[in-house]
């Protein structure tokens, strides 16, 4: 049994991906966006688990990396004639040129690493309240700037015109590529240092891990990841830089939580149950019909109901559906207890 | 009219500035208090406020006067908190500060939603106290009045607080609890008594608040008070959250070089006026990670 776990491990999240992914071949075209919004949300969900996670400690601030990747793939990859009209102050480079669907991908993966670790090299230093609060000021700049900053982006304006590239494949493969990496990084050496450091600061420290080291490795990884992602989504919508602050914030969070932020199969499982929530909300508020009854909920509804799923899970089950727990075939005997960030 | 030369700040802005530091450093201590006896970051303190200024709004669009208005806002704001803690605190006593912290940031997007379901999206006009909004001249320089009334009302709260806090038998128990919630209890001091206390007076903080922060911003949309909340959090975390006095001092800095920068710089530069103010934010907790206003060695109880 111990043996068949890691790969149990891997393939139920991925498992869980491609019957997502099923679901969204035999549905209707409209129903499918919704899909494919869910796959990128378990993209930028795992990001948040690969740091939040396994480190215990909170960010506010992965959705500004998903940010910076989405400008980094939108901007490159809008087609050159289209650039004028939608960023008409864009630097010269960044007008001249436009690559492709995957290297878009790469570049704002690059992107959100390279930027994680130049917010993390400073940041990975505190933790608790004020690492919550320095994220979320990361956030705040972030979104700033990029509102106001149009040499490298649309600012105010909607990325309209990027390739529509991410369907349901692209998005399926890139949350399965998102999953693979932080499975390989949770059993890694690097991975079970940081869960080390997450059970019990101290007794790391005192085996001789650096913490502070452990701590920014995952942030970058789980940048590039959150970037990847960025380039998933501005590939699937057209963003714009509210979009990506926020609310997106709240609603991964919600996701990663509700999930077991502490399990890679509860950020998967989080992120698709949620996702399915929050699109049929969606659809309840342009008003649907549902086994005869027809139903017409107001806007607002969806983040008043995710809202109240989680408030409920942390109260009455703080580690989340799964307990927090990776999936297993054996049975309750071997569970481990909830860990030190649910307590 | 006489200007400070460095800045070119005239004097208005100046005591714009010191309203809006005092209006933050009002909600510091609101967040403060709670935080002192729970350990709990209320993020969701900005929906209290805003639930407050929806009262105003609605007995200003009725025509009630004003003093009916305030007293609804009191009314919804006090009976708000005491839910809030009814329902939330209360079952999350027992987690780490970072669960509650996300834990309040749902039940602030949870009411904040609320509120767009309600009232929709558009907002609503509190106009009741519009008239504070008008200038008064002193010795030649045009100061509106509501910049003098935050500042003078907010002394006057934290003077009553220090009051409450250092003379009375709950202040005290309030203090005790502050320091060691457990010894507190096994001396004597009722958790119960002590935790609604601290939760009544940040509501009816948070009832000023909302009071004052209408006549500046009479709009009252969903997302009133949010960006208000984020900076005062900042500023607490700034400060320093293990104590009151720091915490304070952190909101008000906090506030008043918000309202600092916003008159003072030129219209594109204060477009990035939150970049500034969040990386100096961040600087400081870098540099001071205990808070700016916290002597050393007197550090957070809190870990991870």
């Amino acid at each position: 049994m111990r043996r068949i776990d890691p790969v149990v491990q891997l393939l139920a999240p991925v498992a869980v991906i491609a019957a997502t992914a099923l679901v969204g071949t035999i549905v209707s075209s409209s129903t499918e966006t919704y899909v494919v919004n869910a796959l990128v949300n378990v993209s930028i969900v795992v990001a948040l688990y690969l740091f939040i996670g396994n480190s215990g400690v909170l960010s506010f601030g992965h959705i500004s990396f998903v940010a910076v990747g989405a400008w980094t793939a939108g901007v490159l990859s809008m087609p050159v004639d289209e650039k004028p009209a939608i960023m008409p102050n864009l630097a010269g480079f960044l007008t001249d040129h436009t690559v492709g669907n995957i290297p878009s991908l790469a570049l704002a993966a690059a992107v959100g690493g390279i930027y994680a670790f130049f917010v993390g090299l400073p940041l990975m230093r505190l933790s608790g309240l004020a690492a919550g609060i320095a994220t979320f000021g990361v956030l705040e700049i972030t979104h700033n700037v990029l509102r106001y900053w149009e040499k490298i982006g649309p600012g105010l304006n909607t990325f309209s015109a990027v390739p529509e590239t991410t369907g349901l494949l692209q998005a399926a493969l890139g949350a399965v590529l998102a999953v693979a990496v932080a499975f390989a990084y949770r059993r890694s050496r690097f991975g079970r240092l940081l869960s080390a450091t997450r059970e019990d600061v101290a007794a790391a420290r005192a085996v001789g891990v650096s913490v502070y080291r452990q701590r920014l490795i995952a942030f970058v990884l789980s940048g590039a990841l959150a970037g990847f992602a960025g380039g998933l989504y501005v590939h699937l919508l057209p963003l714009n830089t509210e979009s990506v602050y926020l609310n997106l914030t709240f609603l991964t969070l919600a996701m990663l939580v509700i999930g077991g932020a502490t399990s890679l199969w509860g950020a998967v499982v989080g992120a698709i149950a949620v996702s399915a929530v929050d699109s049929f909300l969606a659809e309840a508020e342009n008003g649907i019909r549902v086994f005869g009854w027809s139903l017409d909920l107001p806007a607002g509804t969806r983040i008043v109901v995710v809202g109240a799923l989680m408030a409920l899970v942390l109260i009455l089950r703080p580690a989340g559906l799964t307990g927090g727990r990776e999936l297993s075939l054996r049975g309750a005997g071997a569970r481990r207890l909830l860990t030190k960030f649910a307590r | 009219m006489s200007s400070l030369a460095i800045l070119s700040v005239d004097w208005q802005t100046l005591a714009d500035a010191v309203g809006l530091g005092s209006i933050y450093a009002l909600m510091a201590v609101g967040i403060g208090l709670v935080f002192g006896v729970l350990r709990l970051v209320n993020f969701a303190y900005g929906q209290l406020v805003m639930a407050g200024a929806y009262a105003l709004a609605f007995a200003s669009e009725r025509g009630w006067p004003v003093g009916v208005g305030i007293a609804l806002c009191f009314g919804v704001v006090l009976v708000l908190s005491l839910l809030m803690d009814r329902l939330v605190f209360r079952p999350l006593r027992a987690h780490s500060p970072a669960v509650m912290l996300v834990a309040t940031f749902a039940v602030a997007f949870l009411l904040q939603s609320i509120a767009l379901l309600w009232f929709g999206p558009l907002g609503k006009i509190s106009a009741s106290l519009a008239s504070l909004n008008q200038p008064v001249t002193i010795s030649g320089i045009d100061i509106r009045k509501i910049a003098i009334v935050a500042t003078g009302l907010t002394v006057l709260c934290l003077v009553l607080l220090v009051v409450l806090l250092g003379r009375t038998n709950v202040g005290l128990h309030m203090r005790a609890a502050a320091m060691d919630f457990s010894t507190a209890q096994l001396l004597g001091v009722r958790a119960g008594r002590v935790i609604g206390a601290a939760v009544l007076i940040s509501g009816v903080l948070a009832a000023i608040v909302a009071v004052m922060l209408t006549v500046q911003t009479p709009l009252v949309t969903p997302d009133f008070a949010l960006r208000d909340t984020i900076l005062v959090l900042a500023g607490v975390v700034l400060g320093g959250m293990n104590s009151l006095v720091p915490a304070t001092l952190g909101g008000f800095a906090i506030g008043f070089a918000s309202g600092l920068l916003g008159g003072a710089l030129p219209t594109d530069k204060s477009q990035y006026l939150p970049s500034f103010l969040f990386a100096a934010v961040i600087l400081v907790l870098l540099i001071r990670p205990g808070g700016l206003f916290t002597r050393e060695g007197q550090r957070a109880v809190e870990r991870v």
